[in-house]
């Protein structure tokens, strides 16, 4: 539990960081206690990782002091910080899979024999600390051969070797499925009991809720305030957060309709028995125009898989496709186009962003794409569908050639919205396009759409937040263990019902 | 919803019996090479003997060291072009100095150095200034090229008494012989294996091959690594040029012409991914005696034209290619 | 002048202006242009046309580093075209016929066209890194041309062949008009249509292009198709300047100068946005620093050291630290996009690996 009393390892104060023109971060303060796991919350753009730089060196603060275990420091880098014991595991699994697990733990900290590698001690010492997390898996094995979920604490593990005395995790569960997280989270409170601070970063507030003990709330690169998890309540700390209250999120609710679509209506997009090997199970699924289809699941269960069916990215190998009643085959993502179907991948900076090009080159990349290279299309023609889908969508900076590196998750996954809608497609497959971004941005994605929906497009959505699912769906398709499980309406749906279905029937 | 083992082991047990998959390109070029050896011993008379083994050692003992050192920069994901101009202006530098009086303790080192300090070039270029290995390596290239017709436009022999006591020294077991030239090969590639494997540069060498930007957040010594990845390189061409100058008793400006293509053709044929982080100093010197034999079969052949020997690299290239590719899509 | 001084091409065109300076100082009449025989002559003039096969070469090149690739190959494939089209021709009954030169031609450019073909399999079929497809036939295909000439060095007379290496048309050397011609069709053809926007797509994000409806493959094959095909031409111009096919030199380096004249106009080898017009005066800066070594009274076997000088100035240069430097120098205030935070914690994984 938190030890109030307790001095604070990490005390930062005043932080400023300073992107001229642009203050990052503006006279921040920050405590961190040992024994405690302490969630720093925020949109996009608040400064939730600006702060973590500033703390490990990557950024230097123009302002404030930086005071760790009693000395004032400012660290050179992640090592030299590491060297202190602040330790920082990131998102995005920052090891070598090339390299064995017990490297991946030791290296830096490995014992030596005779001025070298003492591999068996290295491999022991590596057991010993894998023991620890409660992994059992051997530390010759090559980091590549293990699930990511395995990776993500294998680097935990390795950023707890030696004197680790603040842990740094920047959204380590966005990745993994509810068992993981919660495998995770245990190993966080071993952590926290053995008297180590936990910084923690994660998007999902029901993790917040479940696992931290105090939180620190930015805005706009501002203190909103420090709070105790226990004494406050979600729907305050999203308004801490957004600093508006939670109009535009019950806007969403409100818009989305339940028309009866006539009992002979034509499916927009219907398949049958369409599977691929070691991907996902053959499933039937029928698509209506103007109806909003959620794919619920855990991470792994074949939601993604599916949809890529659907969508072309990847090949099925039985089954059959019907486009508005006749037979299609989407082999390509380019030949699911033809026939109005787009797909936004999970995976929005490998399979999404191209962000050596502008924002106008990203919104008419598919629009081009379909039209091929030898039709370009009129300059003000571009012009104008670009404008209009930035001022539609509201993407931030709203300058058509900013390159589109330069902008947030939120806004990228906004100027990806706008590739796809200027296809003017029949049939839209949204993969966690909520994922990773601000809570404002999740609710303007979300209206969207719903407003979609409303003009007669057909949706799917998915996202491992159960809660958005079941707000936006007309229906929902449970998928569980690569197979599509359920079918049930949107309208009636709990969220305990599609958890039991998730789960498998019979929970306890 | 269940709780226990959350955490799925993922092949919790190895398996002794079953080949590690990283070391299966190295068994291919073992396979090879050991295919082409009885392949030449039945065809041809007098092939598999101690003496043309040792030829293949001795003819190739440069290119053993150039492809150690090439292995270390591919390893980071890298590539030195620079290597063959280097070896060139190492034997330059050797028979100019020898030439000048110059005793062979004093202009060994300095040939060697010589690489070393064009190695250290490359590596402060790509890693301070962050031009492309290839751009950067290719200016080296041409650099010592250049430097190598300024030295000398023309060939110049070695007549130094006490240097070639050193270059002959031969010792002899039965058949087999070994030149002082192949010695120090051999040491450069145990050397080379040591470090890679029991050292900590080493494998931050292959961390760096695996994900630069991880290992850099693991904290590992990226920058100075990446140099020294490049010294070694530098250093192993200035090397290669010595035995060369050794093994032909001059040196001059036109040699190891194209020689950084063997060497990288034999670093990819022993198994070793362009991409970085995956293969070993052992298949590199494997893949030098590949190259090394298809001369000797095209030799023994007698009517085959030399030009078939570039052909065949790269259909071999092709193979060796081929099949990594199919074990990494298996991998996915 | 900041802006100026940032612009890709300012490096490049100084350091082209500084070469013919320094011509123009040791030979005060270099620059002179005088007409004889109805044809243009000068040392410009010879620039143009030695200029010409680096140019397609080049062409080829900076297309195919576009999409992350690189073309090790085009200096065999200079090989191999000139030692089909003599060959060709060396064995014809009638080598003046311009028939003759004109199958040797045909039959030149579609067999380079297959090795370009070749080249596009691998990479886009094969998934195999460009820089080894590559360098298979890189190695091989010098092998090739030996096996076409028989390992000797063919020489013709031909004059309808000669033509393209030493004729004039409208008073300017043909190989310049063919190949500054073909650069223009390109350069025109990939920035009226929406070819280079799709090129640079597959180079930064080939699957993201693929999911966009981009043909990746097919573009990616394109490109190293129109590289062979650009090198097969280059390859004819090349051996009808000397008339002799030689399986061994043809185009020796010639892979090298066109990736530097890429490099040095502004296109980075890591793929994405590249500039035609960058490589063109890449490729004359190079023409040019061969002319000067000459001009100069250099021995030319000294030559490789300037490209090395010239090389490592313009890189360093153009490096990320030296801009850096510069902007802080001269002190101008940030007008580009303000860095806001990264959406990752990890960096461009793109800047990693060239």
């Amino acid at each position: 539990m938190t030890q109030q009393t307790a001095p604070a390892v990490v005390e930062m104060t005043g932080i400023s960081v300073e992107f001229p023109p642009v203050k990052a971060l503006d006279g921040v303060d920050f405590r961190l206690r040992p024994g405690e796991i302490h969630a720093l919350m925020g949109e996009n753009g608040a400064g939730k990782s600006t702060l973590i730089k500033a703390l490990t060196g990557i950024h230097s603060p123009t302002a404030g002091t930086i005071v760790v275990d009693g000395v004032e420091r400012r660290f050179t880098g992640p090592a030299d910080a590491r060297a202190h014991g602040v330790s920082t595991v990131y998102q995005e699994v920052n090891l070598c899979e090339n390299l064995t697990v017990a490297e991946n733990i030791m290296l830096g900290a490995e014992p030596r024999l005779l001025g070298g590698l003492h591999w068996s001690a290295m491999r022991r010492q590596a057991a010993s600390h894998l023991e620890r997390m409660g992994l059992n898996i051997d530390p010759a094995s090559s980091l590549g051969s293990h699930s990511l979920a395995v990776q993500q604490l294998v680097a935990i593990c390795r950023a707890t070797v030696g004197d680790c005395k603040v842990l740094i995790l920047d959204e380590p569960t966005s990745s993994l499925d509810t068992d993981e997280v919660a495998h995770l989270f245990t190993v966080m409170r071993t952590l926290r009991d053995e008297g180590v601070a936990i910084l923690f970063v994660s998007h999902f507030l029901d993790q917040i809720y479940e696992v931290s003990d105090r939180m620190t709330v930015l805005r706009n690169g501002g203190l909103v305030g420090e709070y105790v998890t226990a004494d406050l309540p979600p729907a305050e700390l999203v308004q801490h957060m957004i600093g508006r209250s939670m109009e535009v999120l019950e806007a969403a609710e409100e818009v989305l309709e339940h028309t009866e679509r006539p009992a002979d209506a034509t499916p927009l997009l219907q398949v049958v028995g369409l599977g691929r090997k070691g991907s996902v199970q053959p499933f039937d699924l029928e698509l209506y125009e103007g109806e909003v289809v959620g794919l619920a699941g855990l991470l792994g269960s074949g939601r993604t898989e599916l949809a890529r069916l659907l969508t072309g990215a990847d090949r099925a190998d039985v089954g059959e496709t019907r486009v508005a009643g006749a037979p299609a085959r989407l082999r390509t993502p380019r030949a699911a186009m033809s026939h109005g179907i787009a797909y936004t991948s999970e995976d929005r900076k490998g399979e999404g962003v191209v962000d050596g090009l502008t924002v106008r080159e990203n919104i008419v990349l598919a629009l081009q794409a379909r039209r091929g290279w030898i039709r370009p299309l009129p300059r003000k023609q571009v012009d104008d569908l670009v404008a209009s889908y930035i001022k539609q969508l509201g993407i931030r900076p709203a300058n058509p050639e900013a390159l589109l590196r330069n902008l947030s998750g939120g806004n990228q996954q906004k100027v990806l919205l706008a590739r796809w809608l200027a296809t003017a497609p029949q049939l839209l497959v949204l993969d966690e396009p909520t994922r990773g971004i601000d809570v404002g941005a999740k609710a303007e994605i979300q209206k969207l759409v719903a407003d979609l929906a409303a003009e007669g497009m057909s949706v799917v959505f998915i996202s491992a937040e159960l809660e958005e699912v079941l707000r936006i769906s007309h229906r929902i398709a449970v998928m569980r263990d690569r197979r599509k499980v359920a079918e049930i309406d949107g309208g009636g749906a709990t969220m305990d019902q599609v958890v039991d279905l998730i789960a498998g029937g019979g929970t306890k | 919803m269940a709780t226990s083992a959350p955490v799925r082991a993922s092949r919790s047990l190895k398996i002794p019996t079953r080949l590690d998959r990283r070391y299966l390109p190295v068994v291919g070029t073992f396979v090879v090479l050991a295919l082409m050896l009885i392949v030449g011993g039945t065809r041809y008379e007098n092939f598999l003997t101690p003496a043309v083994v040792s030829n293949l050692f001795i003819n190739n003992a440069h290119l053993i060291v150039l492809a150690v050192g090439m292995t270390f920069v591919i390893l980071t994901g890298g590539i030195d072009l620079s290597v063959g101009s280097v070896l060139a202006l190492s034997t330059v530098v050797t028979a100019a100095l020898l030439q000048a009086g110059l005793p062979p303790a004093v202009v060994i080192p300095l040939a060697v150095g010589a690489g070393t300090v064009i190695g250290l070039a490359h590596g402060v270029m790509v890693q301070y200034f962050q031009v492309q290995p290839f751009v950067a390596t290719l200016a080296g290239m041409f650099l010592a090229r250049g430097l190598c017709f300024l030295i000398a436009p023309e060939s110049i022999a070695i007549n130094d008494a006490s240097f070639g006591e050193l270059a002959s020294w031969v010792q002899i077991f039965g058949g087999w012989r070994m030149s002082s030239g192949v010695l120090i090969a051999l040491v450069v590639v145990g050397l080379g294996f040591l470090v890679l494997h029991f050292t900590r540069f080493g494998r931050t060498v292959y961390a760096i091959g695996g994900g630069e930007q991880s290992a850099l957040l693991m904290g590992l010594p990226v920058a100075r690594t990446k140099v020294l990845a490049y010294v070694v390189s530098g250093t192993c061409a200035g090397l290669g040029g010595l035995l060369f100058a050794m093994y032909s008793r001059s040196g001059y400006s036109l040699t190891g012409v194209a020689m950084e293509l063997d060497a990288i053709a034999a670093v990819v044929i022993g198994g070793t991914l362009l991409t970085g982080g995956t293969g070993f100093v052992l298949g590199s010197v494997l893949g030098v005696l590949v190259l090394g034999l298809i001369q000797t079969i095209i030799t023994f052949e007698g009517t085959l034209s030399s030009w078939w020997t570039k052909i065949v690299i790269g259909v071999l290239l092709l193979v060796f290619v081929a099949l990594q590719r199919i074990l990494t899509l298996r991998r996915t | 002048m900041t802006k100026i001084l940032r612009h890709y091409l300012f490096w490049p065109v100084a350091a082209l202006v500084a070469l013919l300076v320094a011509n123009t100082i040791a030979r005060p009449s270099f620059l002179a242009i005088s007409i004889r025989d109805g044809h243009l002559f000068g040392a410009p003039i010879d620039i143009l046309r030695t200029t010409a096969p680096l140019l397609l070469v080049a062409l080829g090149m900076t297309l195919v580093i576009a999409t992350r690739g690189i073309d090790l190959s085009v200096g065999a494939v200079v090989a191999v075209s000139g030692a089909v089209a003599l060959s060709h021709i060396a064995s014809s009954p009638n080598p003046e016929s311009p028939v003759t030169v004109l199958t040797a031609i045909g039959l030149a450019l579609a067999l380079c066209l297959v090795l370009g073909v070749w080249n596009g399999f691998l990479v886009s079929v094969l998934g195999i890194q460009p820089i080894i497809a590559t360098l298979i036939l890189m190695t091989a295909g010098r092998g090739v041309a030996m096996l076409i000439t028989g390992g000797m060095i063919t020489t013709i007379n031909s004059a309808p062949f000669k033509v393209l290496g030493s004729g004039f048309w409208l008073g300017l050397p043909v190989a310049a008009v063919i190949a500054f011609g073909v650069f223009a069709v390109v350069a025109l053809v990939v920035r009226r249509t929406a070819l280079g926007m799709l090129l640079e797509a597959t180079g930064i994000n080939p699957a993201a292009s693929r999911l966009s409806g981009v043909r990746s493959k097919t573009l990616t094959w394109t490109v190293y198709t129109a590289s062979g095909l650009f090198a097969g031409l280059a390859g004819l111009l090349i051996s009808a300047d000397t008339m002799a096919a030689d399986a061994n030199n043809a185009g020796v380096f010639i892979e090298l100068d066109a990736i530097l004249a890429v490099v040095i106009g502004g296109t980075a080898l890591s793929g994405g946005k590249f500039n035609l017009s960058g490589t063109l005066v890449g490729a004359l800066v190079i023409a040019t620093l061969e002319r000067t070594v000459t001009v100069l009274g250099i021995s030319p076997l000294v030559t490789p050291l300037f490209m090395a000088l010239v090389v490592i100035a313009v890189t360093l240069l153009q490096s990320p630290r030296m801009r850096e430097r510069l902007t802080a120098a001269t002190r101008r205030p940030v007008a580009t996009t303000p860095p806001e935070p990264q959406p990752a914690a990890r960096p461009d994984p793109t800047e990693v690996k060239a």
